[in-house]
């Protein structure tokens, strides 16, 4: 993938050299980054990419920025992801697994392990412990959110990482962009949604298809998650409705133990 | 200004006369959670899909001339230079067929910053240069109180009005533009009876407002009430989800975001409507943030609106369409908001 020289403006730019790798995941979101056929040529032609499973078969160890999807559950995993962040100068978290921990996480709400193992894999003998984000084992420099990832954004951290220009999230929630679809709010359509306490930036992909948000971004800055609540009462929805989503890619931890103890008052 | 009457069966030949343009209109969008039926402004392609007896539509007139999201520029980069591309977004006239005054003032207010200040904004003013108005009367709605803000009739900023007179429709004709296209329908100038079913039509419509908001010396009692503890009551209640922005017809503020395009040949500078409740809107270079409350942001929304608008043009930026409290999840409406401040009612928050 050596394609003709980049320039920005006359000034030539340096081609970063960059390695992909997953953790326990489903892959989707670096298939996600194979997808939008029509800037794919140029998205890799951005990159010197070194090591992409999903795309190529040769590998190296030597990069300077490393994609991670997945999240942590097994003690081997721990150890290769110190190995990458101690060769990559950046280390990006891609997809919710990876932020949050993901939909693996939801297992750690069975406060008995062993019992989850031999329900889900029998007597064959595995390894799983609970799910991690990579954060929780080392730093982590940058970190890009959704279930799947959504390509238009890691196309934007691309083209600005490789300038040198700042990269920015939205702060504020889904609906924001909901609106800005012209949408119908699910609430008045009589569905549960997430939306205004999840942060934006997925150009509110499922409200805009009619169903309601899970949080897969995680939470937006600040969120208003005590009035939420009240909205979901008011609209006939259960705190366990709520909980449901709010617990599944694992963004909303603080607010999930808030709201539980809540409940039980 | 001049009057006709005409049958209402030849409304579809006004809208056949008009269809070699865009036509956007109040269409149906189904019905809520209660059966309740949904309105939006959409194009239409067909005379079956205009509803002119609409209640309300969730949003306002703006995705079509204050979109959303609006690309203000490209650039063409070469090796010491760029190209500039400019581009308003206005390609063919649209005729909006059947706004309520509300819609209607709501306009004229935002020509008044966007068109009418030193710095026109030309974006706006190719869309709006490039608009045949219809209006329509309306059946006021338990959240409308325009009339509390002087906004429930239009004198201005329609080419046509409409109002419904049962079997007729009662047309103001308001420009030249419109006469011509009148004159190839069947019509005719009203007779005295007519007008005085016009008068009471009207009068009826008056009657029908149940919600009010007293207005009486609120830019002081905004300023006096500054550090009210109801505001710290609604900015607990609300999501800071700028809904209520986005619904509003008149809130123009925006953000300005530009991108360079993957194969680092291209660029693009993008305008985003934003809104002052969202939790950076007063976030400046270097990271502090003046409004780091909700409560903050949503004061100044109501200052905005109910105070410093007032102050510079002697109207307030509010037409009282009501979207803001009817979308608001948290059951945020303007005539709560403001009796609360006046110190009036029941503790809302």
């Amino acid at each position: 993938m050596t394609a003709k020289e980049h320039t920005y403006l006359g000034v030539p730019v340096k081609k970063p050299k960059v390695a992909f790798f997953e953790f326990t995941s489903c892959e989707g979101c670096q298939l996600q980054l194979l997808n939008n056929e029509a800037t794919l040529v140029d998205f890799l032609a951005l990159l010197n990419i070194v090591n992409f499973r999903e795309a190529m078969s040769e590998q190296s160890d030597d990069y300077e920025i490393a994609f991670v999807e997945g999240s942590i559950t097994r003690d081997d995993e721990a150890e290769q992801l110190k190995e990458i962040r101690a060769r990559a100068q950046t280390l990006v978290a891609i997809g919710s697994c990876a932020c949050f921990g993901g939909v693996n996480q939801l297992k750690n709400r069975f406060n008995d392990l062993a019992w989850v193992k031999e329900q889900v894999y029998g007597s064959h003998p595995i390894e799983s412990r609970e799910a991690m984000p990579l954060s929780a084992i080392v730093p982590v420099d940058l970190e890009i959110y959704g279930c799947p990832i959504k390509k238009e954004e890691v196309e934007r951290v691309v083209t600005n990482l490789v300038l040198g220009k700042s990269i920015d999230y939205p702060k504020y929630p889904v609906c924001v962009e909901c609106k800005a679809n012209h949408n119908v709010c699910l609430f008045d359509l009589g569905q549960p949604c997430l939306g205004p306490i999840t942060r934006a930036g997925c150009d509110a992909w499922c409200p805009s298809n009619r169903l309601g948000c899970w949080g897969c971004r995680g939470p937006a800055e600040k969120p208003n998650v005590r009035q939420l609540r009240q909205i979901m009462h008011e609209h006939g929805f259960s705190d366990e409705q709520m909980l449901d989503r709010l617990e599944c890619f694992g963004g909303f931890g603080q607010y999930v133990s808030e709201l539980k103890s809540a409940s039980k008052e | 200004m001049l009057f006709r009457v005409f049958a209402k069966d030849q409304l579809i030949n006004l809208y056949d006369i008009l269809a070699v343009n865009h036509i956007v209109g109040p269409v149906s969008k189904g019905v809520d959670r209660h059966g309740a039926p949904l309105y939006d402004f959409d194009f239409i392609y067909d005379f079956a899909e205009l509803q002119l007896d609409y209640t309300a539509t969730i949003h306002s007139l703006k995705r079509f001339v204050l979109p959303p999201r609006e690309t203000l520029c490209t650039f063409d980069l070469q090796k010491d230079s760029w190209q500039k591309h400019v581009d308003f977004n206005a390609y063919k006239p649209t005729v909006y067929f059947g706004l309520h005054a509300c819609d209607i003032n709501a306009l004229n207010k935002l020509d008044k910053v966007l068109i009418g200040n030193v710095y026109p904004d030309p974006y706006y003013a190719a869309k709006r240069k490039n608009m045949f108005i219809i209006g329509v009367g309306c059946t006021p709605q338990p959240f409308c109180f325009c009339k509390s803000m002087g906004t429930d009739s239009v004198l201005h900023g329609f080419d046509l009005f409409l109002t419904d007179l049962g079997d007729s429709y009662f047309a103001e004709i308001h420009s030249a533009r419109a006469f011509a296209f009148m004159s190839s329908l069947e019509c005719r100038e009203p007779r005295h009876s007519e007008h005085l079913r016009f008068v009471e039509v009207n009068q009826e419509r008056m009657n029908r407002f149940t919600c009010h908001v007293d207005t009486t010396d609120l830019t002081k009692i905004l300023d006096l009430e500054f550090q009210a503890e109801v505001w710290q009551e609604w900015g607990r209640k609300c999501l800071s989800c700028g809904t209520c922005a986005n619904v509003c017809p008149t809130c123009y503020c925006y953000g300005i975001e530009e991108n360079v395009d993957l194969g680092l040949q291209h660029a693009t500078k993008t305008k985003h409507l934003y809104s002052c409740n969202l939790i950076d809107f007063a976030e400046v270079a270097g990271g502090h943030n003046f409004r780091p409350e909700s409560h903050d942001r949503l004061k100044y929304r109501y200052y905005h609106k109910h105070r410093g608008f007032v102050e510079a043009f002697e109207e307030s930026l509010c037409v009282g369409c009501g979207r803001c409290g009817q979308s608001c999840l948290a059951n945020i409406t303007v005539p709560e908001v403001i009796a609360s401040v006046r110190g009036e009612g029941a503790n809302h928050a």
